[in-house]
């Protein structure tokens, strides 16, 4: 058979093409261009092949900031995602507590992230912060300019603040969902409280619980403005993530291909994990 | 199985009733005999699932008693009542298997191991889900799923009653016939205590060996399917039960003669109204004889059905449906006559009977 060369076809994708040119694949390419170049300004470049990946990923700079990543990610998920489904499960189901709850869950998810590390910054400041002045008046030793320690526990606080609600919020579409009949037919059976949530409303809330667990994922493993602004990546490198090392390699440091590189390290991390992710995802709902 | 008496049951959903209005079920008083299949049959809203409710547990009756066997349980919850209920909407756990969704009502109530997994085997059996046992049980077609939500009732052999909520809703129509006949082959064989609701009347009339029909809030009428069609108490009834309904037709009662517009009725018995009230005849499609004597009508439409026909017809200006056989004539100049038998008079849309 002979197949009929239709050209009009392309000019159909042709805008689609443009502006994915522009949106993405230019600035990529750009980014492994510059990641295989070495530069002293003046616009002129010389090849540098891998030398600039392998400098990335021997250096202890990049496996530190990476681990902080893991780690930050890991402390978030393993406190949004139980916090968010036990305030779920709490939530009233009708009357006027609904509308109230669910405005005052959303209220965070509508504050610009630069805003709420301003908010953050503040709040903790120990000479005019409310929260700081209170733990140092407790006697607590709590700076977060200083204190590796507190400025962890403040950029964790504020997240599991920021974010949660949006676990809630989904798990809460999920839970009301679920017909009365089954918690009718879960008290007729006489299955306790841990039964209905392990039996009835965990495999109905599984489905939001692994795109909360996704969004959640790759927003902490990307977290870049709050860190920025409240702690600008210290004290020392103590919250200096990935995407805090890259601008100051880049814009602090002007050195464009070791960032390029890392920005291509850093995509390809990302995008690995959430293929990770999205592959047990969707096999495991193939399964069930 | 349990013999379950409801002692003047009402129930208003919200908090202050005040008028009788208020009341989703007016008041209920009846007793349901150890091993019956009862059907609640009514239009949605009529207060049948709040019964059913009422009896299972899961709405605590706003007065009243509910006595089990004798035995007061108005404020025990559902598992103290040791109910079963089956629901429109399957109810399944569906990451468990056949066998775990069976077995874990009894593992709920610490039933040892052994005993479990011999009940649960002979409950597949009964539900005739044997040999997929081991399969999750969210793959399953929506019967399947049904039967695994009668089959966890079914396993507490000790269960007071087994209630069903309009459970074949969801069902395809020829499974619902068979899924319907092995429910009654169940209750046959095992002598469950079965309430079963339903707005459809098939289903109501070849399940139950007593019929309760519901409407708006009350029972209007308990009896056997056959009670059900020949006398009526309720208007109500009448027109709910029968394809088509039965005809009801404003009258002016005189003595043993029922008046229609223009036309005279005789009647084989005196009825008892008293003054005043709103009368009115009834009489089923099946026994208006079309023919070319008695009283006229003007024919609308005549509807085949396949087995027979529907003529709509109008008598009297009021409308009126016969039922004619399939070969049944239907003349130039139609008349039709009232089988006297099955003529039922109404006074407030209640049946009366004869003056004493």
């Amino acid at each position: 058979m002979e197949k009929t060369w239709n050209n009009k076809a392309w000019f159909m994708v042709l805008p689609v093409l443009v502006l994915v040119a522009f949106s993405a694949v230019i600035p990529l390419m750009t980014v492994v261009n510059y990641s295989v170049q070495d530069t002293f300004g003046n616009n002129a470049f010389f090849w540098a092949g891998t030398d600039w990946y392998v400098q990335v990923l021997t250096s202890d700079r990049f496996w530190d900031a990476l681990t902080r990543n893991l780690i930050f990610s890991a402390i978030i998920l393993a406190i949004e995602i139980p916090l968010g489904i036990i305030i779920a499960l709490n939530m009233p189901k009708k009357g006027l507590g609904v509308p109230v709850c669910l405005v005052l869950m959303a209220l965070p998810l509508l504050i610009p992230w630069n805003v709420v590390g301003t908010i953050w910054q503040v709040f903790g400041r120990v000479d005019i912060g409310l929260l700081g002045r209170t733990l140092e008046g407790m006697g607590i030793n709590y700076n977060y300019v200083q204190n590796p320690v507190a400025a962890w526990v403040t950029l964790i606080v504020m997240d599991v603040w920021h974010w949660t609600s949006l676990v809630v919020l989904l798990c809460y579409a999920g839970l009301v969902s679920i017909p009365d009949a089954y918690y009718q037919a879960a008290k007729i059976d006489g299955a306790s409280r841990w039964s209905v949530f392990r039996y009835i409303q965990l495999p109905k809330m599984k489905r939001v619980l692994l795109i909360a667990f996704l969004l959640r994922f790759m927003d902490s493993f990307m977290i870049y403005t709050e860190p920025f602004v409240v702690t600008g990546g210290g004290p020392g490198n103590s919250t200096t993530f990935l995407s805090i090392d890259l601008v100051k390699t880049a814009i602090g440091q002007f050195d464009l291909g070791p960032a390029a590189a890392l920005s291509i390290i850093y995509f390809l991390i990302i995008l690995l994990l959430s293929w990770i992710f999205y592959t047990v995802m969707t096999t495991s709902d193939a399964q069930g | 199985m349990a013999r379950i008496d409801l002692e003047h049951i009402r129930h208003a959903y919200g908090a202050k009733p005040k008028s009788e209005n208020d009341y989703a079920l007016k008041e209920v008083h009846h007793e349901w005999n150890d091993g019956g299949a009862y059907a609640l049959l009514g239009p949605s809203g009529c207060g049948k699932t709040t019964l059913l409710n009422i009896i299972s547990g899961l709405i605590n009756p706003s007065e009243g008693r509910i006595l089990f066997d004798g035995k007061d349980v108005t404020h025990l919850s559902t598992q103290e009542r040791n109910i079963a209920q089956v629901f429109q909407f399957p109810v399944i756990y569906d990451t468990m298997t056949v066998y775990d969704n069976l077995a874990f009502p009894l593992r709920n109530r610490h039933v040892p191991e052994a005993e479990v997994d011999r009940r649960v085997k002979e409950t597949i059996e009964m539900i005739g889900l044997g040999g997929w046992a081991k399969k999750t049980a969210r793959g399953l077609t929506a019967d399947q799923k049904q039967k695994i939500s009668l089959g966890r009732g079914l396993v507490r052999n000790d269960v007071s009653a087994i209630l069903f909520d309009e459970p074949l809703t969801v069902i395809d129509p020829e499974m619902k016939w068979v899924l319907r006949s092995q429910i009654k082959r169940l209750h046959k064989q095992f002598g469950f205590t079965m309430v079963y609701v339903t707005h459809d009347q098939t289903e109501a009339l070849t399940f139950a060996d007593k019929v309760v029909v519901m409407y708006d809030g009350q029972i209007v009428q308990i009896g056997t399917p056959a009670e059900l069609f020949e006398r009526p108490r309720h208007t109500f009834v009448g027109y709910f039960i029968g394809s088509p309904g039965m005809n009801v037709l404003p009258v002016n009662l005189d003595g043993n003669t029922a008046t229609v517009g223009g036309e005279h009725v005789a009647l084989n018995f005196l009825p008892k109204v008293k003054s005043g009230a709103k009368t009115e005849l009834g009489i089923r499609p099946e026994f208006v004889s079309l023919g070319r004597e008695g009283m006229p009508v003007a024919i609308t439409k005549v509807e085949d059905i396949g087995r027979h026909k529907i003529v709509r017809a109008r008598f009297a200006d009021q409308p009126i449906s016969i039922i004619v056989d399939e070969d049944g004539e239907i003349p130039a100049d139609p008349r039709v006559r009232f089988d006297p038998k099955a003529i039922n008079i109404y006074a407030d849309s209640w049946r009366v009977g004869e003056e004493a």
